[in-house]
């Protein structure tokens, strides 16, 4: 089947539509509503490594659909980094679908139907932020994000469920409405375009004190990069079931966040510009920051899945960081690091869901002696750990080598010392869970017996153990990723509307 | 010209508020009412007395006069009487009918009916 | 016939009000006045064309020429407004026959229909015409009309508003008639087209200043500007909910209209806002209004008095696009004027519904309702998103263009305050959101159902309009776009 690259790009958002469509149609079979969203998945997933292999060939796809402003189009178009960020979005849509099977199943949750559908309406969404040719596009998209998972971390419909997604939106909304919106406005009002452009938008005309405030805007404004002040949203959307904290908020949501920094970083400043705008230093020391508090408010956290999101937080800052660092290495850190904390973090949280549903615990200090229960999700919580930590085998050695080089370059010795410090906090606040899961110490003192070894349904499971070794993947083969990393740079813009046929 | 050569302009504001200062001042409905027609009654004033030509007389044709008061005012000053009344008719149904479910015309009263309802 | 489209747009419906009265049943005068607002909406589509091809269209009625005869006089932006008016009152009425059944007695449908059309006459007429004495005539035909249609609510409170919306509306059209009497004292013309050609040989004496002042002050009662708002949140309120859809909808938006009339087109943007403080004033007051009436809608209980208020607010946004003083803004006030009345039709229409099935909309009854009324409550979170400003709704489009033209000024904390107060309008459709969708089902909720396919399908209709436009805005953005520059080159 060949299918021309435009109705590919077009497929990558309308196959999830498709699935939603169909899992209204099926809603009262759930067999085949869980199959129709997993086919979708795989399905999606083709379609984005077809996009990559046309990238690799130097067939670019790009689709205008329609002029909602006068200058503003709603369009696509692949480019190196949204390649990557589409790459495991999709990839990971089937995996947690699949985790989701188990999970939702044997959690016996409601309204089902309803949870898959605004699944599959979410990640429409993430596939047209990754494919946004302008920011006008990335923003209706990112803003319809928001509001299609906040159902979804609502789900319980409880008091607590019904609080968090009130920060959830608040946050997320009023950052986007306020800072976000405002930015694009000045942007367009001071460049005339929004297009994203490689080597920036702005001429010399525009005044550095409004670069200034622009950056500062856009920093704060794109909510879902969870850069401190603005982090709250993170750990309130916990209450969501652990499915959608998994692919929400450890990949899809804050990698939006992220992914959009980083285009705006490369395609709407540039980074010379970058470089020169006054108010890039200063972020920088906020978001060095961000990461140190994040990892230190974690070590705190008794709620696993809190630690986890805290732990995302000073993830995240990282990014932020290589954005905002505009230099070569700082990009391929930043992008390299949304691969890998994805695969990382996304096993945490199966880990973590994986323990609620099959031992009922959802607090750290429960956990010491749960590697005897439950081996293989605390071996995969292991292997997990190491990658957001940095240390071979984790893949997120890469991307934290490359973020320490790209500092060090610029002599960015504060960012050098937050690194350090900030991996010295990842191992104190995420080895000690499967390293006491295992040896629980005490005298030999075993809280539950080893008979009984109960792990989680065979579906999650299997997702846990994939992401697992995806993370080790990773670090043995980067090259495919470091390659699009490196081509984000690269990238000229020049070769628009290649259609394949 | 001194300041009493355009009386016709202190009868109107003279009326305008005092027309004004019932509405606003009294508490009764119907009285308001009243202020209300008082206040658009000067405005009718306003408008006949522009239309006033010295030594002029009413616009009917006549061969030996050539001087007539303009017209146009007075005609568009019947159209807002009818406005007026409408309005004024309107107003006090309204008032009939606030008697009927309220049992009193005294806004004090009224309001003091609604924030008990509350 | 095309050449008499002016004026029937007027005469349509200012006929069909009596025919109503001949007819009596209520069911066949209901298909009657769906039909009459039909071939209004109709001939204002006939207009925009005509427009479009032919620029402004003069129309002398009884053949009487300009300046001495009344001149209807169609340019873009009452062709634009008039689309507007006709659209929603057409939506708004094909809802009628089934929600007054809940409503309104059935002795007295008949007349709730003629007080419509009569109201619906009024306020095409007031944007027809290019006669300032006219536009008097018609602002009373409607306000009356409106008074009577307001005191049809079943609350008593209905009748305490409807009178003292009377007082404080007669009071403003008084102020206007003084207004439009000292002008015509000055210049002896009262076509508006004349009267802006003559009223810059007089423009700097005290009279002509004594007449802008009461126009203003009339005008910005009638639209109901912060602080002469407090006719209206009871007004809507108690209201039967039709009522309150089509006069949120249309009637503000006339009011808007009659000060972009004298304040641009008559007086002239040089004069109005260069000479006198209008910008000044019309920013202050509307950031006011913006602040002010948005933070009171979060606490409201009553969820209609809640969208009343916020009415107020949205009036504050159209104001401050106004006192930007460019072209830009005023085309971010045109573009909101016809977009929040897609959003508040959608969302009293929504609010019909609800009132149909519970029979009164206090915040606290519609617990859990979200459940029970799925389509009515989906619309009310559309319609919400829109008022909030989310993309893909008619709400950011007018959001992009006032912020867009606070920038282009160079006037960045208005901006901010624009932005700031779509976080208010989160806060209060929020709290209507959760009470519907979060909180367990009340128990005399339990046996509601869904509304019927009578208020469904024009609210629905308005719904999907809240996303066509906001989506494809072509239609509204040039159109709104060739007024405000229109406008500005008249002005100077």
């Amino acid at each position: 089947m060949i299918l021309s690259l435009a109705v590919l790009l077009q497929l990558t958002m309308i196959v999830p539509l498709l699935a939603a469509v169909g899992l209204l149609v099926f809603r009262r079979q759930p067999n085949i509503r869980e199959a129709v969203t997993l086919i979708a998945g795989v399905v999606l997933f083709v379609l984005v490594l077809q996009l990559y292999a046309n990238y690799q060939r130097n067939l670019i796809a790009n689709v205008h659909w329609l002029e909602i402003l006068p200058g503003l189009v709603l369009s696509f178009r692949v480019e190196a980094l949204s390649l990557m960020f589409a790459l495991i979005a999709s990839l990971l849509w089937p995996v947690t679908t699949l985790y989701a099977i188990g999970y939702m199943r044997a959690h016996e949750e409601e309204n089902q139907t309803r949870f898959y559908l605004c699944f599959a309406l979410a990640i429409a969404a993430t596939m047209a932020i990754c494919f946004s040719a302008n920011l006008f596009t990335l923003f209706i998209f990112y803003e319809l994000l928001t509001l299609s998972t906040y159902p979804l971390v609502t789900h319980a419909g409880t008091e607590e469920a019904k609080r968090g997604g009130r920060t959830y939106l608040g946050i997320l909304l009023s950052t986007s409405i306020v800072f976000f919106l405002l930015a694009i406005i000045v942007t367009w009002v001071y460049a005339g375009t929004l297009d994203f452009l490689p080597g920036g938008l702005f001429t010399d005309a525009t005044p550095q004190w409004v670069l200034s405030v622009l950056l500062v805007l856009f920093f704060f404004g794109v909510g879902k990069a969870a850069l401190m002040p603005f982090h709250r949203w993170l750990p309130a959307a916990m209450v969501a079931p652990t499915p959608v904290s998994a692919l929400l908020h450890a990949v899809a949501v804050v990698k939006a966040g992220v992914f959009t920094l980083l285009k705006i970083s490369v395609f709407v400043f540039g980074l010379d510009l970058l470089a020169e705008i006054q108010a890039t230093q200063w972020m920088l020391y906020l978001a060095g920051a961000s990461v140190l508090l994040a990892s230190l408010v974690a070590l705190r956290q008794d709620n696993l899945k809190k630690r986890l999101a805290y732990s995302t937080i000073g993830q995240l800052g990282y990014i932020s960081v290589g954005a905002l660092l505009a230099t070569e290495l700082g990009i391929i850190g930043g992008s390299m690091h949304i691969v890998a904390h994805a695969f990382g973090k996304i096993t945490l949280f199966f880990c973590a869901g994986a323990i609620l549903v099959a031992a009922h615990k959802t607090k750290v200090s429960e956990l010491r002696g749960i590697g005897a229960q439950m081996p293989i999700t605390m071996a995969a919580f292991f292997i997990a750990s190491l990658s957001i930590i940095g240390v071979p085998p984790g893949g997120g050695t890469w991307s934290k080598w490359y973020l320490m080089l790209g500092s060090l370059e610029s002599g960015q010795w504060f960012i050098v010392i937050t690194l350090a410090l900030s991996t010295l906090l990842n191992i104190a606040y995420l080895l000690p869970i499967p390293i006491l899961a295992f040896f629980p110490g005490g005298g030999g003192r075993v809280v539950i017996s080893s008979e009984q070894i109960k792990e989680a349904p065979l579906p999650a499971l299997l997702a846990l153990c994939l992401t697992a070794t995806l993370s080790i993947l990773l670090f043995l083969y980067p090259q495919p990723f470091y390659g699009l990393s490196q081509a984000i740079l690269a990238d000229t813009g020049a070769p628009y509307a290649i259609a394949g046929n | 010209m001194s300041w009493l050569a355009q009386y016709n302009y202190w009868v109107v504001i003279v009326l305008m508020m005092t027309g004004f200062y019932i509405v606003i001042a009294s508490g009764n409905l119907v009285k308001k009412l009243m202020g209300l027609t008082i206040f658009q009654t000067s405005v009718f004033i306003l408008y006949i007395s522009m239309g006033k030509v010295r030594g002029g007389t009413a616009p009917i044709l006549e061969p030996d006069i050539d001087l007539y008061s303009n017209p146009l005012p007075h005609v568009l000053i019947l159209t807002a009487i009818v406005v007026g009344i409408a309005t004024t008719a309107l107003g006090l149904a309204l008032v009939v009918r606030i008697k009927e479910s309220y049992g009193t015309v005294e806004e004090a009263e009224i309001q003091q009916k609604d924030n008990d309802q509350c | 016939m095309l050449a008499h489209l002016p004026v029937l747009q007027v005469i349509v419906p200012l006929i069909a009000a009596p025919c109503c009265l001949m007819i009596r049943s209520p069911a066949v005068v209901g298909r009657f006045v769906q039909l009459a607002t039909l071939a209004t909406l109709i001939i204002s589509l006939g207009l925009v064309r005509e427009v479009l091809e032919q620029g402004v269209l003069s129309y002398a009625l009884g053949g009487w020429q300009a300046p001495w005869g009344i001149e209807y006089r169609i340019d873009p932006l009452n062709v634009y407004l008039l689309v507007l008016v006709s659209l929603l009152g057409t939506i708004v009425i094909f809802a009628a026959p089934t929600s007054i059944k809940s409503e309104i007695a059935e002795d007295k449908q008949t007349y709730f229909y003629v007080a419509y059309l009569l109201c619906f006459a009024g306020l095409l007429g007031i944007l027809a015409t290019g006669d300032a004495f006219n536009v008097f005539v018609f602002l009373e035909i409607s306000s009356l009309s409106s008074y009577t249609l307001i005191a049809l609510g079943q609350d008593r409170r209905a009748l305490w508003a409807s009178y003292q919306y009377l007082i404080m509306g007669t009071i403003g059209a008084t102020f206007i008639l003084i207004g439009i009497g000292l002008m015509y004292m000055m210049t002896g013309t009262l076509n508006m087209h004349d009267l802006a050609t003559r009223l810059d040989n007089v423009s700097e004496t005290n009279t002509i200043f004594t007449a802008f002042a009461f126009l203003f002050i009339g005008v910005c009662l009638k639209l109901a500007l912060f602080p002469l708002h407090l006719w209206l949140p009871n007004a809507y309120t108690y209201a039967p909910s039709l009522v309150t859809a089509f006069l949120a909808a249309t009637a503000t938006k006339v009011a808007i209209y009659i000060l972009l009339r004298f304040v641009f087109s008559v007086f002239g943007a040089e004069f109005s806002l260069t000479y006198l403080p209008v910008r000044e004033i019309l920013l202050v007051l509307g950031l006011m209004g913006v602040v002010f009436a948005s933070t009171v809608a979060i606490y409201q209980t009553n969820v209609k008095k809640l969208f009343a208020y916020s009415s107020v607010a949205q009036i504050g946004y159209m104001i401050l696009g106004l006192s930007i003083g460019s072209a830009a803004g005023l085309m971010a006030t045109l573009l909101h004027m016809f977009n929040h009345a897609l959003m508040k039709g959608a969302l009293f229409l929504a609010l019909t519904s609800v009132a149909f099935r519970l029979k009164q909309t206090n915040l606290t009854n519609m617990a859990g309702i979200g459940r029970q009324m799925p389509l009515t409550m989906a619309a009310v979170v559309v319609g919400g998103l829109s008022l909030i400003g989310t993309p893909l709704t008619v709400g950011f489009i007018s959001k992009w263009y006032l912020v867009l033209a606070a920038i282009e000024q160079g006037w960045w904390p208005l901006a901010f305050v624009v932005l700031f107060g779509s976080l208010l309008a989160l806060i209060y459709v929020w709290r209507i959101v959760e009470t519907a969708y979060f909180q367990p089902i009340s128990a005399e909720l339990s046996g509601v159902r869904e509304a019927p396919v009578g208020i469904l399908v024009p609210m629905w209709v308005l719904v999907l309009l809240n996303i066509y436009f906001g989506i494809d805005s072509q239609f509204t953005v040039s159109l709104s776009e060739l007024a405000a520059h229109s406008l500005y080159l008249e002005g100077r």
